[in-house]
């Protein structure tokens, strides 16, 4: 479903190169529920940003559902996305100018589906029925995280990504999340690659890769593939 | 189709939540917009009164005019086409006018009033309105009567049933004339009108020689007759006999040429508003994607293209931009019922306001073009948001991306639409490019003026000022510093104000040099030769110095290089030899020459040579043309003129051109002869005084007009006030435009500053936490502010010097100097403004806690 190949990324920082991401590579199946685990500064946001095509590597490539991201243009891996990839953030970056039903609309209706019905519907199965038209400002922190899983599974995605999903959450509520978000996934049989420093949701991931100064360290699933 | 439901539904409820962050573009587009359809909707309005009205305006259907005492010929060429146009007896009205002295006898005083004596039921057209009412229909046949100006009476403390005294002649002041048809208020600047039947006229004796009047005669058609073919197979024998002829809708061709040229100009200073402000939607639409980066990532992750997103705030920004236009044109249509007060003095008609639907759609359709080309540049950024700011903030080292095709085409467009713009409204090219070219220039000027204060604070920084103060320069360069953006705006207004100031100050100051002690400030004219001693001994009498009387002989142009006049006039466009453009006004002016063998001070010669004193024996003269005219009549030197002098031809070869300062207060001449060859000519005198009192002027002109009652005589004073008060209602017109442009660079001012507003309060509340305490961050933005309304009003004034320095020279060929006192007084309140604008604008600093401002990170 996912694969890396020499994945490596660098920065110009204060007009020197700085890598972040150094050589890696793996592979992950369809249905996987990945977890990538690692430091501050290790490089995992990064890499996560690069799996997903939000950015391009210096070096090596991204190969998405049968689909070569470095082929696609900025656009292109936009479309891309709008179609397979779902998402959900640490800060659930929901839009304060739409309310919680206009947020879960926005991916369905870039695909042109009819958005309401299934917008309230998801807003229902994450529990936030009859706070369709709240905007986040009015919603707590756990609920915008709902709202922000209800927008990722929309599309029914074929993989979703997470950046630290309960990252800002208490731990109560990131429990929660983290139930209804693997509930979700079993529902949809959806492949699901998260970036946490969470131990008890690194946990329930069925793989986790560790990385360690922009390398992978340790990979529970296919073992190390680079040193 | 998908996109578009995507990008409509986005913008709806974007701009349903976010509309109140766009104010500040609806707002800097509203002022400009409204400028320019207050213009165009009143020009419009005028445009249909002059149609409505234009025979009322005229007073007749058709109109002949001479400046010379009608011939036989003249009386038979009126009459001719009055009967050929179906024109009966009551159809035709006679006006002679003229400058004279009025002298009321009861208190004593004296006033040059201008002379209209009618004859017939003029006008033939529209109604006069006088006090007590219906008085008009009684001038011409109730006797010794006159209708006079209200002016009149305030002037002269005169009231109703007063004497007034014309000459030989006297008539009892029966009422004002409150509105005549076709009349312009500043007319009354140049002294009151005295309306008097005709029969009269010669009981005056105010017409003798050298008196200069002008004749007029008032036609009126049957409907049935063609007025335009009429006055077309006429034109030439008109023209041959140096008459002029004008019909209603000549007239009326006229007027809304010279207004629409008004309109126009004025209409330019509206643009400026509206360009100023398209200054400030690109700061608003900047101000307005900084709070909308996050957004924008997490769209671009979602799968939204570049494309959409960029639509989506494209069709934003155009609505707000509609909104703005839409405020703008309601304000306009406002703002146009005050116009008649604004421009009141320059119009000759009561102009009906109603709203223009083509200045509503030019308004809306310029505001939104304007604003959505302006907000183009910036929006183009929307494009460059990676979705990986979702992730991160960018901490990558930003590199200068060099600028794009896209970012090329819309730079392109704002320039192309600008000078566009500018042609529309000037209505040609070649102004439409210059007027493009100067606000260019300007803005290159401001601009440059912004990157050397940058380059030049971070080069030679003050490193021993105290932290604050090093803090707030350092400012002006810091990443998206507003620099440029605030000087552009604030440096703008500034300049149009200052250069207007300039210009006000010059003109008026001119007029109070000429005032000055020691020079004349009382002419009498139209002194008959058997007069001169009596006026000299009557002056010295009084122990006021008189200059000598300088000779004014009156004549007319015979023949220019062997060509008639007539023969001339008679082309349907006139030229000289070399295909240069004859005026035809020149050709059939009186003029009024003098004869002398010096140059005086007020004029200098610019091209061939004086004569030698004494040496002109004739039969050909060398005479001295005033470069304007001899451009008109399309002369040069060694061309050869020949002059009708009281019947008498004079030839003459063109010797020299002189240039003359017509701003000084000396009798000045178009044409001067040598002396030797008008001598016996007849002729009348002008004579210079000086009274030191305006009690000593009013004595003396009353002394003078008793005994001599031909003689008028203007003052300095009478000339100074019509002068200022046509210059201050020229700038009170062009201030009230140019305080669009000053409304609109405030706005662009706050939308410049507000861009970085984020970004300083951020800073700020860093610096507080570092400990700063309120009053250290105050003074480093008002050092940073300073520093911008310093330099913003440093260049601004520089500017407006220059360009004020062009306008006085050039144009108005006065003197030029510097009025310190407003030209500081203008600075301060720049530098002020800009302060205040800033401190306001970052109130936020100081009412926000460091908590507060770092928990929202």
């Amino acid at each position: 479903m996912i694969r890396a190949e020499s994945l490596t990324k660098s920065f110009l920082s204060g007009g020197r190169p700085l890598v972040v991401v150094k050589n890696i590579s793996f592979q992950i199946e369809p249905k996987a529920f990945v977890a990538i685990v690692g430091p501050s500064g290790s490089g995992k946001t990064t890499l996560l940003g690069l799996l997903a095509g939000l950015d391009r590597p210096t070096e090596g490539r991204v190969v998405l559902d049968g689909q070569d991201l470095n082929t696609l243009d900025e656009d292109g891996r936009a479309r891309f996305r709008s179609e397979r990839v779902g998402f959900v953030f640490q800060s659930f970056h929901l839009i304060p100018t739409l309310t919680a039903q206009e947020n879960v609309q926005v991916p369905l209706e870039l695909r042109g589906e009819d958005a309401e019905q299934r917008a309230a519907e998801l807003l229902q199965r994450v529990g936030l029925g009859g706070r369709e038209h709240h905007y986040p400002s009015q919603l707590s922190g756990g609920e915008q995280q709902r709202v922000a899983l209800a927008r990722a599974f929309s599309i029914r995605p074929r993989i979703l990504f997470a950046d630290e999903p309960t990252g800002n959450l208490d731990a109560a509520t990131g429990t929660r999340v983290i139930s209804i978000m693997t509930e979700l996934n079993e529902e949809s049989g959806t492949t699901m690659v998260l970036v946490t420093h969470d131990a008890d949701l690194a946990a329930k991931a069925h793989r986790v890769i560790r990385l360690a100064d922009g390398a992978v360290v340790a990979d529970s699933g296919n073992g190390v593939q680079q040193a | 189709m998908t996109t578009l439901k995507f990008i409509l539904n986005m913008a709806w409820r974007e701009g349903r939540a976010g509309g109140r962050r766009l104010l500040l573009l609806t707002t800097a587009i509203s002022a400009g917009v409204a400028a320019l359809v207050a213009i165009e909707s009143f020009s419009e309005n005028l445009r249909t009164g002059i149609a409505e009205q234009s025979r009322a305006l005229l007073g007749a259907d058709a109109r002949i005019a001479s400046r010379i005492t009608p011939t036989q010929a003249t009386t038979e060429t009126v009459d001719s086409i009055a009967r050929q146009g179906g024109a009966g007896t009551g159809d035709v009205a006679s006006v002679t006018g003229f400058a004279g002295m009025a002298y009321l006898k009861r208190s004593g005083a004296t006033r040059m009033v201008r002379v209209t004596a009618i004859a017939g039921e003029y006008p033939l057209y529209g109604t006069v309105r006088t006090t007590p009412a219906d008085r008009w229909k009684g001038l011409t046949s109730d006797g010794r009567i006159a209708l006079v100006d209200p002016s009149f009476l305030t002037g002269l403390q005169a009231s109703i049933g007063d004497t007034l005294s014309l000459g030989e002649a006297s008539f009892v002041v029966a009422g004002t004339v409150d509105n005549f048809p076709g009349d312009v208020g500043i007319e009354s600047a140049f002294g009151p009108r005295v309306f008097i039947p005709s029969r009269y006229l010669a009981e005056t004796s105010l017409l003798s020689f050298g008196a200069r009047a002008e004749y007029e005669w008032y036609l009126r058609f049957p409907d049935s007759t063609r007025v335009e073919a009429l006055a077309k197979a006429w034109r030439t024998k008109v023209n041959q006999r140096q008459l002029s002829l004008r019909t209603a809708s000549d007239n009326e061709e006229n007027l809304r040429s010279s207004l629409d040229q008004l309109g126009r100009y004025l209409s330019l200073i509206a643009l400026i508003a509206l360009l100023l402000g398209g200054i400030g939607v690109g700061s608003a639409v900047q101000v307005f994607l900084g709070q909308k980066r996050e957004a924008i990532a997490v769209l671009r992750c979602l799968g939204a293209t570049s494309l959409q997103l960029f639509a989506v705030y494209l069709l934003q920004a155009m609505i707000m931009g509609l909104i703005g236009s839409a405020v703008g044109v309601g304000l306009g249509l406002l703002l146009q019922l005050v116009l008649p007060h604004v421009f009141g003095e320059f119009l000759p008609l009561t102009v009906q306001i109603r709203p223009s639907p083509r200045a509503v759609f030019t308004g809306l359709l310029i505001g939104l073009w304007v604003s959505t080309i302006f907000a183009l540049l910036p929006l183009l950024r929307v494009r460059s948001v990676p979705p990986l700011e979702v992730l991160r903030r960018p901490y990558e080292t930003t590199r200068r991306e060099r600028a794009e095709l896209w970012t090329w085409v819309a730079r392109i467009t704002l320039v192309v639409s600008t000078v566009l713009l500018s042609i529309y409204q000037v209505g040609e090219i070649r102004k439409g490019l210059f007027f493009a070219g100067a606000i260019g220039f300007a803005l290159l000027v401001l601009w440059l003026a912004a990157l050397a204060l940058i380059r030049g604070v971070r080069r030679w920084f003050p490193r021993r000022l105290p932290y604050v103060w090093r803090q707030g320069l350092a400012n002006l360069y810091r990443p998206e510093n507003q620099t440029v953006a605030v000087v552009l705006a604030l440096g703008f207004g500034a300049f149009l104000l200052g250069a207007l100031a300039l210009v006000q100050h010059n003109l008026l100051r001119q007029l109070n040099l000429d005032a000055g002690p020691g020079k004349p400030n009382l002419v009498f004219f139209d002194i008959q030769p058997d007069q001169r001693e009596g006026l000299a001994d009557l002056l010295k009498q009084q122990g006021h110095p008189a200059s000598a009387p300088v000779p004014i002989v009156p004549m007319r142009i015979r023949s220019i290089n062997g060509r008639p006049v007539g023969q001339i006039l008679a082309d349907s466009a006139p030229k000289n030899r070399e295909g240069e453009p004859i005026e035809r006004w020149a050709l059939r002016r009186e003029f009024r020459s003098t004869y002398r063998d010096s140059i005086v001070h007020s004029e200098k010669v610019v091209v061939g040579l004086w004569w030698n004193p004494g040496s002109q024996k004739g039969p050909v003269f060398p005479i001295s043309l005033e470069t304007g005219v001899a451009s008109d009549l399309g002369v040069t030197v060694r061309d050869t003129i020949v002059w009708d002098v009281q019947g008498v031809s004079i030839t003459t070869r063109i010797a020299n051109l002189r240039e003359v300062n017509w701003a000084r207060f000396e009798p000045n001449f178009f044409v001067v002869f040598p002396t030797g060859a008008l001598e016996a000519a007849p002729q009348s005198y002008v004579v210079l005084t000086r009274a030191s009192t305006s009690l000593e002027l009013g004595e003396i002109q009353r002394q003078v007009v008793q005994r001599f009652s031909n003689i008028t005589s203007i003052d300095l004073t009478t000339i100074q006030s019509a002068v200022e008060r046509i210059v201050s209602s020229v700038v009170l017109a062009v201030r009230f435009m140019a305080l669009f442009s000053l409304a609109t660079g405030t706005i662009v001012l706050i939308g410049a500053l507000a861009t970085s507003r984020f970004q300083r309060v951020r800073e700020a509340v860093l610096l507080k936490t570092l400990g700063a305490v309120r009053r250290q961050v105050l003074r480093i933005m008002l050092a940073e502010y300073a520093a911008l309304g310093v330099l913003s009003a440093f260049v601004a004034m520089a500017l407006a010097s220059a360009a004020g320095w062009a306008l006085t020279k050039y144009v108005f060929e006065v003197p030029f100097s510097v009025p310190w006192g407003g030209y500081l007084a203008l600075g301060v309140g720049m530098i002020a403004l800009t302060l205040v604008t800033g401190i306001w604008n970052s109130v936020e600093v100081f009412r926000r806690t460091p908590l507060e401002v770092l928990r929202g990170e």
